[in-house]
């Protein structure tokens, strides 16, 4: 925004004469008014004066508008021009002076220092490290808590685990069902289009089979619940660690572990594998229903084949991982949760991280069960 | 010259009635002090009063504009003519303090860069806050700091109007004795109309030229050595409590 001309003479009236520069001040001295009044200031050319008068007239001004006046003493000041009034100099100005005092005290506060790339990469290096051996800490910790807990009645929370049962796994039906149903179409659809060529159609059943038991069936159930309840976990913590309900569990002498995480992490493994049947139970359906309408196969041969396309261990080799995706989407998520210290830009921060870790670490993991199972042959 | 006046507010909370055609009117340059017990509406009334809360009936005028009505826009422009400070400091914990008192000129100023870092630390020197502690965030900072930055930030606009809930609350004695004192100090630099809800009887005889009680969902306003002498039963034990006496509020005098 740049002041027009029409407005550059409302706040600042200027005389020159001879060795005195006249200013007169008016219209209003207001916060609002500064941005233009400083503009109007810095435009003022002091070059051949060597006094400023400044009339102040009928003009208030408040807090800003006195930074402002104080803004042209400095200006002339600057340029080695005495200041006087006519009249008095407003009491405001005064306020200023004293609360800034000396201008060059006045200093944005120092940047942080920057180092070289190399020692960013340390630092990072390092805090990554100690971010990895914080979160084998917290998983040590639980486990301990846990296994002392099996044995004394009063550290299980029946209630609190029925509640994350629920949030978790019943609240999550739909969703999951509806997801597992339409990868399974995908599945048997891409299957399908490929097989024909072979004239292998048949296959198709193997394929949806095969893919939603072992993989795909506890894969997806656990990135959904890895979004909707590893979130949930490292936000209600995060909030409640911002609102120092958790340091009020420890003053209690309650251990956040025992209340907030364990029931969480026993929850999940209770509900995942539940939903992972859902998951399963859906998708084959669905992939019955796909072979129907596109292949034309009777539902009575799609049973069939389904039936003698699961081996011994198929359906065990998919739901065998759910606990295990389980523990380590409810660890990531109420670790982040409570790692939140501070400020709201860190529940969100934290958050963030848990999904994306607890996504990680279920892919990962899935990996390894993969390579794991092969050499095992099953 | 009336700064606030709401007429005939009444609030409704589902069945339960807050406030049953209250009046308040505070005057031009007077600290005004609200008191009730917890419950009793304080908070609903300033937010009413804010324009935070639409009230089921009733008016309310800041410097004569009617604003239970009033559309956004205008709204805004009125915002920038009051400052509020909220119970617990409701500082933007992820700004540092500097920044939280530049963010309400941010949105209302057209300020040079030089301007808003001059202006904000003017307003922390004003309340007596040390010029490092514009770097902190709102997490690094004491109960009476976070109330003294707080006021830094309802200051940013240079209002002539200043809303303050609980200004002192939660503060140990002497803290709270020194923003009683920063309150004196910033009402006669810059000749500021306060509003403030407080339950601290320090602060109100200290600060306050009149009082409103809301009792019976109702408020009851009178001078402060008026309402001392009021008949209701709450207010009798407030003033006359065990807490009160040693503030050698006798009956009478």
């Amino acid at each position: 925004m740049h002041p027009n001309p029409d407005k550059a003479s409302i706040h600042l009236t200027i005389v020159g004469d001879g060795e005195t520069l006249c200013v007169t001040l008016g219209g209003h001295w207001r916060s609002r008014e500064v941005g233009d009044i400083e503009r109007e200031i810095d435009a003022l050319d002091f070059s051949s004066h060597r006094r400023l008068r400044i009339i102040v007239g009928a003009v208030v001004p408040d807090l800003a508008g006195a930074w402002a006046v104080r803004r042209l003493e400095q200006r002339a000041a600057e340029r080695g021009l005495s200041v006087d009034y006519e009249g008095e100099r407003p009491v405001t100005v005064a306020l200023v002076d004293a609360a800034l005092g000396d201008a060059a005290a006045v200093s944005a506060p120092p940047a942080a220092s920057r180092g070289s790339v190399l020692s960013a990469l340390g630092h990072r290096a390092f805090d990554t490290a100690r971010d990895w051996r914080d979160g084998l800490a917290f998983l040590g910790e639980a486990t301990v808590r846990f296994l002392r807990g099996v044995f004394d009645r009063r550290a299980w929370h029946p209630i609190s685990v029925a509640r994350h049962v629920y949030d978790t796994g019943i609240t999550a039906i739909p969703i999951v069902a509806l997801i597992a149903f339409l990868i399974s179409v995908i599945i048997a659809y891409m299957g399908a289009q490929q097989l024909r060529k072979f004239g292998a159609d048949i296959f198709v059943v193997d394929l949806v089979t095969v893919g939603v038991l072992r993989e795909m069936g506890v894969l997806l159930t656990a990135i959904i619940v890895a979004g909707r309840s590893g979130s949930a976990f490292a936000a209600e913590i995060g909030a409640m660690n911002l609102n120092e309900e958790v340091d009020a569990l420890r003053a209690t002498g309650v251990q956040p572990i025992e209340v907030l995480v364990l029931p969480r992490a026993l929850g999940l493994v209770i509900a995942l594998p539940l939903l992972t049947v859902i998951a399963d139970a859906v998708g084959i359906l669905g992939g019955g229903l796909l072979c129907n309408v596109l292949l034309d196969m009777p539902l009575v041969q799609y049973v069939q084949r389904v039936d003698e396309s699961i081996g011994d261990y198929t359906f065990w080799v998919g739901i065998i991982k759910a606990p295990v995706f389980a523990i380590l989407i409810a660890i990531v998520g109420t670790f982040r949760g409570m790692q939140v210290r501070g400020s709201s830009r860190e529940l969100g921060r934290l958050t963030t991280v848990a999904v994306v870790q607890s996504i990680f670490l279920v892919i990962l993991a899935d990996a390894l069960f993969a390579v794991l199972f092969m050499e095992i042959d099953i | 010259m009336l700064a606030v006046e709401a007429r005939g507010i009444v609030n409704r909370f589902g069945a339960q009635v807050v406030h049953d055609h209250l009046d308040l009117e505070v005057r031009s340059g007077e600290a005004f002090g609200i008191v009730g017990g917890s419950g009793s509406g304080k908070s609903v009334l300033l937010r009413t009063v804010l324009g935070l809360h639409r009230p089921n009936e009733g008016e309310v005028r800041m410097f004569g504009t009617e604003i239970t009505h009033l559309g956004d826009r205008a709204l805004r422009a009125l915002k920038a003519d009051y400052g509020v400070t909220f119970q617990a400091g409701a500082l933007f914990s992820s700004l540092t303090v500097l920044q939280n008192v530049q963010l309400p000129m941010l949105e209302h100023l057209d300020l040079s860069a030089r301007a808003l870092d001059e202006l904000a630390l003017l307003k922390l020197q004003l309340v007596g806050l040390p010029a490092d502690a514009g770097a902190k965030y709102p997490a690094q900072l004491s109960g009476g700091m976070i109330k003294r930055a707080a006021l830094a930030r309802a200051l940013a606009l240079d209002p002539k109007l200043l809303f303050l809930d609980e200004p002192t609350a939660g503060l140990d004695p002497i803290s709270a004795a020194a923003i009683d004192d920063l309150l004196i100090r910033l009402r006669q630099e810059l000749s500021l109309t306060i509003v403030m809800i407080t339950h601290d009887l320090d602060t109100i005889f200290r600060n306050c030229d009149r009082v409103g009680v809301i009792v019976d969902r109702k408020l009851v306003t009178d001078s402060l050595a008026g309402i001392v002498d009021h008949p209701h039963p709450w207010i009798q034990s407030y003033f006359h409590g065990e807490r009160a006496r040693r503030f050698g509020v006798a009956h009478g005098t």
